[in-house]
This record gives C-alpha cells, structure tokens and sequence, in this order.
C-alpha cells in the first residue's frame, strides 16, 4: 500500500483544502470544487472500509511518534460507519446546497468554506484516538456549526446562533476540564494508553472527568434537558444548513458519548447512570414529538423531529450496559444503525422541506396546500424519509428499533418497549400532519412554482437511501463488529 | 504544589455560574474565558504537582488559548451583530420584558 | 432568572469546586511519565526547546487544526460581516500624539515578532507568539486611526490569510511518502519547521488582526 494514497489521512486534509480553496475562489464559489471532492472523500471512505473488512481495526500515528507522546488516529468499524455515513449525506446535501443557493442566495457567500471545515472536523473527529485532539476537532466543529446558523442574518438566527455557540462552549469547556482530569491523574491524554488504565477502583478525580465530559457531550447532543438550542438553530438556518446540522453534528457528539460509555470509562459506567440516559431519551421523544405537532413553521417541525430522535439514540445505554453480551451487541448495533438511518432520513427532510420552502416562498405548514400535485417527487421523499423515522418496514429505522427491541426483549426491560412503539405513533403524527397539508389542493393567494431538478433528486436520493440501509443493511452491521471488543 | 490546580478549580466554578447566570452577553463571554482559564490552570498544574516540568500540557494549553480566542472572537461578533438588529446585548429569555420565546 | 434557580446553580457551581478540589488533593502517583520522552526525542524533533517541539512536532497535529479553528473563526466573522447594517471603513486619524506613537511602534513590533518567530526554536517563543505582536500592531494602527477597518477581504489578504493552513498542509501531506502524515525527516525537521512557522506568523497575524479589523467597520 503506497502511503500517499492511504485513505485515513486525506479523509481529514482534504476537506480541509478545499475549504480553504474555496475561500481562496471568492464568496459564494467553490460549490463544484466541493461536490467533486466530496464525491472522492466517499471514494476513499468507501476504500477505509473495504481495508477494515479485510485486515481490521488500523492505528495511524501521526507524525511517527506513535502515543502517549504523538497523536493517534484510529480506524476501526465504528468510526468507519460514521466516516460513511458523513460522506454519504454530504454529497446529496452538497448538490442540494447548490441548488438551493442558485435559487435563494441569501447566504451563500461563505458556505462552500464553512462546509469544508464542518466536513474535515467530522471526518477528524471520528478518527481522532486522543482526548484533547478530539477537543480542538470539537471546537472546530462548533465554531464551524455555528458560523453556518448565522450565515443568512437575521435577528432569529442570530440570536439563535448566539445562543448555540455559548450551549456549545460550556459543553466544551465542561470536557476540557475532564481532559485536564485525566492529564493530571494519568499523564497521558491517549486513548490506547488511558483505556487499560482505568479501573472500576480511580480516583475521584476520574469519577469527576467522566460525569464532566459527558455532561458536556449530551449538552452538544441537544439530549433533553440540554435541548433548548436546538429548535431555534436548526429551524431557523437555511435548508442545508438544518439538514447538515440534524444529521451530521448532533451525531459526532452521540458517537463520542458512545464511544467513551463503551470504552475508556467501561469500568465506571453504571446502571443507574444508563437509566437515566434511557430516561431522558424518552423525555426528548414525548417532549420533541409533542412539540413538534405544535408547530405552525415547517423547519420548526422537523428540528422538534430532530430534538426527539435524539431521544431514540440514547434508549441503547441501558440496553448495553451490564447486560450479557449478545444483548448488548444488539443494542449498539441498534443505536448506531438508528443514528445513519436518522442522519439519512432527518437530511433528506429537511431537503424536501427546504423545497417546499422554495416552492411556496414561505416556512408555513398551514399554506403548504398544493404541493403535492406540484412536487410529487419531493413529498414522496418527505414520506420515505418519515417512513423511516417511524420505523416501519423496510427502512433502516425498522431495522434499527427491531435491533433495539430485540436487546429489551431479551433483557427483559419491557418498559423500553412501550417508549419505542408510543413514539413511532407520535412520530407519525406529525409526518402526517405535513403530508395531510401538502395533499390539499392549493388555497387561494397561496403560489407553488417548480423547483429545480437537483432540489427534488438530492432530497429523494438521501430518503431512498435510508430505505434501502433497510433492506441491504447487513454489510454496515459486519463493519460495526470491527475493532469491537466482545 | 497543588496551588495552581486549586485556583484553576475555584475559577471554573466562579466562570460557570457566570455564564449561566449572568444575563448580559459580555458578562458571558467573560465568564467562559474564566472559565476557560480555570481548565487551563488545572491542565497545566496537575501534572506537574511532583514539581517534574512538563512540556506537553503546556503546549496543550497553548492551543486551548488560541481556540478559546477564536471562539470569543466569533462570539464578539456575534453580540455586537445582535445589539444592533435587536438594540439589546441580551438573549430575549434573558430580556428583563421577557417575551415569549422565539420559535 | 427565578430566585431558587440561581441560588441552586450557585450552590451546584459551589460544590463543584469542592469536589475538583477534593479529587485533586487524593490523587496518586502519575502514570505515565511524558517529559522524558519528549527530552528522549528532542534531538530528532528539529528544535531545541520541549514546548515548541510537542507543539510543531509531536503534537503538530493538534496545532493543524488550531490553525484552521482560527481561521474558521474569522471566516465566521466574514459572513456576519456580509450581513452587517452599515460599513464605515476609513480611517480616522486620531490624536497626533497617539499616531506618532503608533508609527513608531509598529515597526518596531514587527521587528520583535521576526524575532519570537526565529527565536522559537530554542527559547520560549514561536509562530503564536509572534503573530499575536503583529496583530497587536494591525490592531494598535487601526487605533490611531492610521489603517482602515476591514470590508470584504480581497484576493491577496485572502491568499495572506490561508497561505499559512495550506502551507501546513502541504508539509503534512509531504510527509505521507514517509509513512504517516506530518512526519518530518530527521534532516529537514529544523527547516521544515521554521518554514511553516513562517507562514503561520504571517498568517495568524493577519487572522487575529482580522478578528478585530473585520468587525471594526460595522455599524456602532
């Protein structure tokens, strides 16, 4: 294998040039530059993948120093499903975006290098094997995230992206404080070195990192009670800006969350501690789900959408923790299968929603009357994406909560269940609360126009996607098995 | 020598119930930089207790600085992007007429 | 804000700072021991001083990405700046006392950040440091009213302020063939080093000028 071309390092350099790049093209420029490199970061995610399936989970210190005293990237399947999953919706999203800004330019002059940074810390963040590299890829994140809310000014926006940017930091600050726990109970900030480190028997000190450092992350997360940033940020942003943000960023914060639960403070985790995530997921579903029916702005809806699925994630940790083996496995197989089957979904909802937008000049569910006969394609993908987020079959969201109801089942923590099939009926509430609206002929003083071609095929795209995860989902479960310990 | 992880400590806690209670934006962004500095104290001084100077938390610290001014630097602009479409530099929930939330 | 709520987030914050301070008294001994690891290698890091060599060396990825949180800060500000309600660029000269100072320190902070650049490799000092002077002197001329605030960046101050993240990438990326990314051949590290220190002084200068300079021009 010829270095240069190895995968795992330009999955994170070269969403950082064409950033760059794109800067460098003028303001608004640099969308082909984009789409084309995306289309390669797939490639080489896809490349990523196929070498895990063959020779494993693989270690690249960066630098040649190797840890505790260099930087380790790690590849094993976890992170290479979230590596897939951020190019697969990337791509869709990137001609949607184009599209999208052809038609309403308010906006656009930064996108292209903002998505490029959002791009390379989540591809860097994924892959990151070190504690305080993954905070400077959470802060690079976060900034990223944040610059993009405000990109089309506004007084909601930006109050909003305000409002975020400091959820956002008290979640980072909260983790580098953790950070500096370890450094000074261990004196390495490396995940290989600190995992075997940590007992059931640390310090207080640790204890402490731990409660802080995923405390933070959930606030990053927007799980319920930490939710209140969401709505505003991702209802009030452009199209693509919401569906970059639901799918891609609320997720690397979850993984994080997962990875740290399952690994580095395995030995400290506790069922009481996994019951209250479980808790608080059902609390985002009721809380998201109502609320979301409540709504008069169609982005609203679907970030309210967002705040509940969110809860979805968080039913695995009880699921995974302290249970035999088999169990667990089904569980985290569940959660993550759950995360790529909403980033799917919830992107392509907000691309559809963002058409409509377009169509009807306005953010209104109540005036969204002749969509239907006008956008067939775009409200069919509306429905597919909702299909999948109520979890009917054959989508990836079915596969994800039979995966998680399996571990309930088998667990016997019935309770679990109920929440799940409760709010599969909440959800479909309010995805036919939208598709009611759009069937019905138009209403006087209302417009629909048409819409761009690559509008309606990157939303329906990215929801036929999330589909067939459904039917042919098996490859990304043998993945996800890679580098896991039994 | 545990006096510089102590006060980083004592100004984590003073920074976070700054930030979350204090209203005005400014005050805000303020107490994250204490608190920020905080962390920073204790990342640097807990390793180095045994009195053993060690390089590498202090190189870690000096990346936290920098991302810390770049996060400050955004959210300056941010709030004075704020004063002047709303006239205010408080978030509308910290708004002493309170409004109901935007949705 | 309800009373209780702020009393209860006080007492939280409270007994926060309690038990950092309780774990932090009963803590064991390290285990893991980097400084002498980085002393081992210090040679082959292309440096002579520990902090500079973990910062641009060993943990030069970390300072990677820090280049390009402080860019993307900036770029943050551009696009607020896009939608500012009111430009006001020129500059103001100010009191004759404050621009005479000014013109006869700016030369002299540019000088002091060549010298904290060069210096880096042996004493505390380095890219950071050296771009944070020249900052401070954008910073202090728009002050006196000697420089114009910021409108949309044109090509060249564009080209200035990436210059440093692209030339750090391409040395990154140079040290794929070796077998990993950024990693610096023994012999070149020394040159490699102040070559992307360069174009990160210059770049981080203009960057942290800019936080300020974008900004300046908007509305009061």
């Amino acid at each position: 294998m010829t270095d240069l071309l190895d995968p795992l390092p330009w999955l994170i350099v070269l969403p950082l040039a064409w950033g760059t790049l794109a800067f460098l093209l003028g303001p608004g420029r640099g969308g082909r530059l984009a789409i084309a490199a995306i289309a390669l970061q797939l490639m080489l995610a896809l490349q990523l993948a196929g070498q895990l399936l063959g020779n494993g989970a693989r270690v690249h210190a960066v630098g040649g120093w190797g840890a505790p005293l260099g930087i380790d990237l790690m590849a094993d399947g976890l992170a290479a499903v979230m590596l897939l999953l951020t190019q697969a919706v990337a791509l869709p999203l990137a001609v949607f975006a184009r599209g999208y800004f052809a038609a309403s330019p308010k906006g656009r002059e930064l996108f292209w290098p903002l998505t490029g940074f959002l791009l390379a810390a989540l591809n860097a963040l994924f892959l990151s094997a070190d504690l305080f590299n993954i905070y400077v890829t959470l802060e690079l994140l976060g900034l990223a995230a944040v610059g993009l809310v405000a990109i089309a000014g506004g007084r909601q926006p930006v109050t909003a992206a305000m409002r975020y940017l400091l959820a956002t930091l008290l979640g980072s600050g909260a983790y580098l404080l953790g950070v500096a726990l370890i450094y000074g109970t261990y004196g390495s900030v490396s995940l290989a070195v600190l995992t075997p480190l940590v007992t059931g028997d640390a310090p207080l000190a640790v204890t402490l990192a731990t409660a802080l450092m995923l405390a933070g992350l959930l606030l990053k997360t927007a799980l319920f009670p930490f939710h209140f940033w969401l709505p505003p940020a991702h209802g009030g942003a452009p199209a693509p800006v919401s569906a970059l943000l639901s799918a891609l960023v609320i997720k690397a914060t979850f993984y994080l969350v997962l990875r740290l639960w399952l690994e580095l403070f395995a030995p400290l985790t506790t069922v009481a501690a996994a019951q209250l995530l479980g808790i608080l997921g059902v609390a985002a579903i009721l809380w998201g789900s109502v609320l979301a029916l409540t709504q008069s702005r169609l982005k609203m809806l679907v970030a309210y959408s967002t705040v509940a699925q969110v809860g979805y994630l968080f039913l695995l940790f009880p699921l995974a923790t302290l249970v035999p083996p088999g169990v667990a496995d089904s569980a985290v197989q569940g959660g993550v299968m759950q995360a790529v089957a909403h980033g799917l979904a919830k992107a392509a909802m907000f691309a559809a929603a963002g058409s409509m937008i377009v169509a009807t000049g306005r953010d209104d569910i109540g005036h969204l009357g002749g969509v239907g006969a006008r956008l067939p394609l775009t409200l069919f993908s509306f429905g597919l994406a909702g299909v999948t987020l109520m979890g009917l079959p054959p989508s990836a969201g079915f596969s994800a909560k039979w995966l998680l109801l399996t571990a309930a089942l088998e667990s016997g923590q019935w309770g679990w269940v109920a929440v799940m099939i409760v709010g599969g009926l909440l959800t479909a509430a309010y995805v036919f609360k939208v598709l009611r609206r759009a069937f019905l002929p138009m209403a006087a003083g209302d417009r629909v126009t048409r819409v761009p071609r690559t509008l309606e095929f990157s939303a329906f795209a990215l929801a036929l996607a999330s589909i067939l995860l459904g039917l042919f989902g098996a490859p990304l479960l043998y993945l996800l098995a890679i580098g896991r310990a039994a | 020598m545990l006096l510089y992880p102590l006060t980083g400590a004592a100004l984590f806690a003073i920074g976070l119930a700054g930030l979350l209670l204090q209203p005005h934006l400014l005050h805000k962004i303020l107490a994250f930089n204490i608190l920020g500095s905080g962390a920073f104290l204790i990342l640097v001084g807990l390793g180095q207790r045994d009195g053993i100077i060690d390089p590498v938390p202090q190189a870690m610290v000096l990346t936290g600085i920098v991302v810390a001014i770049a996060a400050t630097a955004l959210a300056l602009a941010l709030a004075r992007q704020l004063l002047d479409l709303t006239g205010q530099m408080r978030l509308p929930e910290d708004r002493p007429d309170a409004e109901p939330a935007d949705d | 804000m309800k009373a209780w709520l702020a009393v209860l987030i006080a007492l939280l914050c409270t007994g926060l700072a309690l038990a950092l301070g309780a774990a932090m008294l009963a803590l064991p001994e390290l285990a893991v021991r980097l400084p002498a690891d980085v002393a081992a290698n210090l040679d082959a890091s292309g440096v002579a001083h520990p902090v500079t060599a973990v910062l641009l060396n060993f943990r030069g990825y970390d300072t990677l990405l820090e280049v390009a949180v402080l860019l993307l800060a900036l770029l943050g500000v551009f696009a607020l700046s896009h939608h500012a309600s009111g430009h006001t660029h020129p500059a103001n000269p100010a009191h004759p006392v404050l621009q005479t100072l000014a013109r006869l320190l700016a030369p002299l902070m540019v000088l002091v950040a060549g010298y904290l650049l060069w210096v880096g490799a042996h004493a505390p000092g380095g890219a950071f440091q050296a771009g944070a002077v020249l900052a401070a002197a954008g910073v202090l001329l728009r002050l006196a009213g000697l420089l114009p605030a910021w409108a949309q960046p044109g090509r060249l101050l564009r080209g200035g302020l990436a210059l440093g993240l692209l030339v750090f990438l391409a040395v990154a990326v140079a040290g794929l063939p070796q077998g990993e990314l950024l990693h610096y051949p023994p012999a070149l590290a020394s040159p490699l080093i102040l070559l992307v220190e360069a174009g990160l002084t210059l770049s981080i200068g203009l960057t942290l000028a800019g936080l300020y300079l974008a900004s300046a021009g908007w509305k009061k």
